[in-house]
């Protein structure tokens, strides 16, 4: 049997990681089917109806898969930290309650329009369900962040005894719920969720392209493909450099706010001043893989750079080493490898977008086909991203749950054994990474099926067309 | 007041940084008066254990349609019905669900540590109703996805599975909060889940007679007075149990609060009988919303004051301090209107029964 707290934190974590997929997918679309939407009744051009019939039908399984693995994540606050939610109730409890009602009510309701109504309702209430689904979304993120900054830098409350028990109290909710992370979480966040979806749709886009002009094995609606890609690469093109730009400046209020974290983050275990920044780091033994040390690791390092970076410019900054905090270091091999990971997939997207931003000035989009593979190869990169992101700021954070007031292992639930928490552990690994296998194998389908064919001025649903065999058959729907 | 690292998992001198952050922060809203004492001097702790039940009587009664739905699936064999079915739910579901969400953050806002002490406590139970609404939730929308048989066939079984175990652990939940029992099950906590089933059932053929027309709509329709009187026996069961086995519930349960929403029960379970009859499916859709309100009402009501047995816990005890609730407050009276609001654009949007090729596999 696992222990408790080390079984919760797995099970937490797992959770987490499978489950942000979902909303990533759900938060990033959102804006494109916004669009998608708005154009379509604008323009009443068939192609739009295609976009946001086929984008909407992976937002579809999105949400859905989303709403069940999240509804577990906000009872795992009860269920394997009670001593947490009953601890930090009075701050954590509020946000979580207000994103149900703001936020996920918003975006469960009118999604039922927007996904089945299209045919039942006119533009207006159809373009509202749209935008709302949208707003939904993204309010949604705005309350679970702002949950999960106050953690990472806890303001506005005061210990008190109730009960015999040491709770954090609420004394000034605007100190509390603005703190300083949240702003830079959730921009970082946001533009990394369209940013994944952006790379998603250009590397499904760019298979499909590839298929048609390289292989010559046509697909249905190239033009359907060329135009997603075109759309995709617009927002990569924005998104890319300014995650890059932002991140930058993040990493400077991390270095301010959570120092052991950011030390963690460059692991560097003595405090020194001049630290050079690793931009490309090569482990040549286990040792550094498992027990990374900055100073001992072969790579490139920019002299004074990860001390410039801490500290906005200065490369004499000095950078407080794990040594000299009294409480025990974060696991700093995770921290300092998925921070790498994370950074050099934001450059390699910046050079992706910038590389495909000229072929398409040239006029050579579709003919670089190293470029069509790249952004094949990296259509799921931007979630990768995101999961590394997070368990940067996660697991850098550890051993606090809540910075600097109270730790992950004293938040777990005193009841729960290790015979349950084992249990209920190696069953969401069995379920969750069940859930993924299926989602990744639904969203497969839909991708390699395309788009639905629309004839003008006659909107066919699929069924029709599927019972009446009038349209043409999707390419690889094989299934009936 | 407060003893810096007097209890364990706390850091000595958090206290110290905290003071700085309120000083930093510079403005404080005690000023505005929301910490001084309830709003407008309104009862809070009474009307937020009142809403905390109220919307678990909300998502038992909307889902509960859903898992009726999904139970009398299991009676249809014809494509076309299994089609309708999944239709008919399709596009309130999800919305529906979200009243657990809501419920789950409104107890973890109000009071925090009977939401902790709650569900670490019936710790398998829980993830066993999260696992039930997972599939419960997955299974329409990859049934849709594909058209062999056997994927349909497997997609069918687990949409059942999870239709009808979501309110009978739900209600094993429910009870064994109620009887402040720890055990995993319980007799009378089993037959309360039973008995939620009855009447998600019950929600689900009236729901159907709204969203189906000729030999479906009557089909389906039938089952419902069976489940409700099934439900009705199984709530004078329980109550009957609990009088002759808690000599501690009897006062309450002879309460005229208590006697007044078992009466109320059999009026209404009577009314749905013949609104069903005379095919006035709003009407018995509206019975069972009365039945599922009343049973959560029987519950609070039996509750009170106290709301977790096991830990001796009061409300009064577990309500959070005045500052958040009040906020809480504000924040419940402007969305809860809205959210309303939602639901009548979404029910308004798919009136009437579910049209030809509508549904999953419509878009």
């Amino acid at each position: 049997m696992i222990e408790p707290a080390l079984a919760s934190r797995l099970q937490f974590a797992l959770t987490t990681i499978v489950h942000i997929i979902f909303p990533v997918m759900s938060m990033g679309l959102a804006p494109f089917l916004v669009y998608f939407t708005w154009k379509d009744i604008r323009t009443g051009e068939p192609i739009y109806e295609q976009l946001r019939r086929f984008w909407t039908k992976i937002f579809a399984i999105s949400f859905v898969v989303g709403t069940v693995t999240g509804i577990v994540l906000e009872f795992e606050f009860g269920t394997n930290f009670a001593a947490f939610s009953t601890a930090a109730g009075e701050l954590f409890g509020g946000p979580l309650a207000v994103e149900g009602m703001m936020a996920f009510m918003l975006e469960a309701t009118f999604l039922g329009i927007f996904v089945f109504g299209r045919e039942r309702v006119g533009n207006v209430l159809y373009m509202i369900s749209a935008v709302a689904v949208a707003l939904g979304t993204w309010l949604s993120a705005v309350w679970i962040l702002i949950a999960n900054s106050w953690m990472q830098t806890p303001r506005g409350y005061e210990l008190v005894t109730e009960n015999g028990q040491m709770i954090v109290s609420l004394v000034d909710p605007i100190a509390a719920y603005a703190n300083p992370r949240f702003p830079w979480m959730y921009v970082h966040m946001q533009n990394a969720a369209v940013l994944s979806v952006a790379l998603f749709m250009a590397g499904v886009a760019a298979y499909h392209l590839f298929r048609h002009y390289h292989w010559e094995y046509p697909v249905d609606h190239p033009q359907f493909w060329e135009k997603t890609l075109k759309i995709a690469l617009v927002v990569l093109i924005i998104t890319a450099p300014f995650q890059v730009l932002h991140g930058d400046a993040y990493g400077r209020h991390v270095a301010e706010t959570q120092p052991q974290k950011f030390a963690a983050m460059e692991a560097v275990w003595e405090t020194e001043s001049y630290v050079p920044e690793y931009i490309i780091a090569v482990p040549t033994n286990l040792e550094d893989l498992t027990n990374p040390r900055a100073k001992e690791i072969f790579g490139i390092g920019i002299p004074g750079g990860a001390s410039w970076l801490a500290s906005g410019g200065d490369p004499s900054a000095e950078i407080i080493g794990l040594n000299e905090f009294e409480t025990e270091a974060p696991p700093v091999a995770i921290v300092f490898w998925s921070f790498r990971i994370m950074v050099g997939l934001g450059f390699w997207f910046v050079l992706l977008a910038f590389w495909a931003g000229y072929r398409w000035w040239r006029g050579q989009l579709l003919e670089d086909d190293l470029l069509q593979k790249s952004l094949m190869a990296s259509s799921l990169l931007g979630i990768l991203a995101v999961e590394v992101g997070w368990i940067v700021t996660e697991v850098g954070r550890q051993p606090w749950v809540i910075q600097g007031v109270m730790k992950t292992a004293d938040g777990v639930s005193p009841g729960l054994t290790g015979f349950e928490a084992t249990l209920t552990l190696v069953s969401f690994a069995v379920v969750y990474l069940g859930l993924l296998a299926l989602y990744s194998y639904v969203v497969f389908r839909i991708v390699r099926a395309g788009p639905p064919s629309i004839t003008p001025d006659a909107p066919e649903t699929d069924v029709v067309r599927e019972e009446t065999g009038a349209g043409p058959k999707p390419a690889g729907g094989d299934d009936d | 007041m407060t003893e810096p690292g007097a209890t364990v998992g706390f850091a000595a001198g958090a206290t110290g940084r905290e003071a700085a952050a309120t000083l930093e922060a510079g403005f404080a809203l005690q000023a505005g008066g929301l910490a001084d004492g309830p709003l407008l001097g309104l009862p809070l702790t009474e009307l937020w254990y009142g809403l905390v039940f109220f919307i678990l009587g909300t998502f038992l009664f909307l889902d509960g349609f859903d898992f009726g739905v999904g139970a009398i699936f299991v009676t249809r064999s014809e494509e076309s019905a299994r089609e309708q079915l999944l239709a008919a739910i399709g596009p309130f579901w999800d919305g529906n669900e979200v009243w657990l969400v809501v419920f789950g953050g409104a107890l973890f806002a109000a009071f925090p540590a009977v939401y902790a002490n709650l569900f670490s406590r019936h710790y398998l139970l829980m993830f066993a109703i999260l696992g039930a609404l997972i599939v419960r939730g997955l299974a329409p929308e990859m049934y849709e996805q594909r058209h062999d048989e056997t994927w349909q066939r497997w997609w069918g079984r687990a949409f059942v599975v999870g239709s009808v175990a979501a309110p009978l652990l739900l209600g094993i939940f429910a009870g064994n909060w109620l009887l402040g029992s720890t055990a995993l099950v319980s007799l009378p906590s089993l037959v309360v889940g039973v008995a939620l089933v009855a009447l998600s059932t019950a929600g689900g053929a009236a729901f159907l007679g709204l969203k189906t027309r000729g030999r479906l709509q009557q089909e389906t329709a039938a089952y419902g007075p069976k489940a409700l009187v099934a439900y009705l026996a199984l709530v004078v069961v329980a109550v009957g149990y609990l009088f002759a086995t808690r000599p501690d519930l009897r006062g309450d349960l002879l309460s005229p609060i208590a006697l007044g929403l078992v009466g109320a029960s059999a009026v209404l379970g009577a009314g749905y009988v013949v609104a069903m009859r005379r095919e006035s499916y709003v009407g018995a859709l509206a019975a069972t919303a009365g039945l599922t309100y009343g049973l959560v009402a029987l519950v609070a009501a039996l509750l009170y004051p106290v709301i977790d047995p096991v830990a001796g816990l009061t409300v009064a005890d577990a309500i959070v301090s005045t500052l958040p609730l009040n906020l809480m407050s504000i924040g419940a009276a402007l969305l809860l209107p809205l959210i309303f609001a939602y639901f009548v654009v979404l029910y308004a949007a798919f009136w009437g029964p579910v049209e030809e090729g509508e549904g999953y596999a419509g878009e």
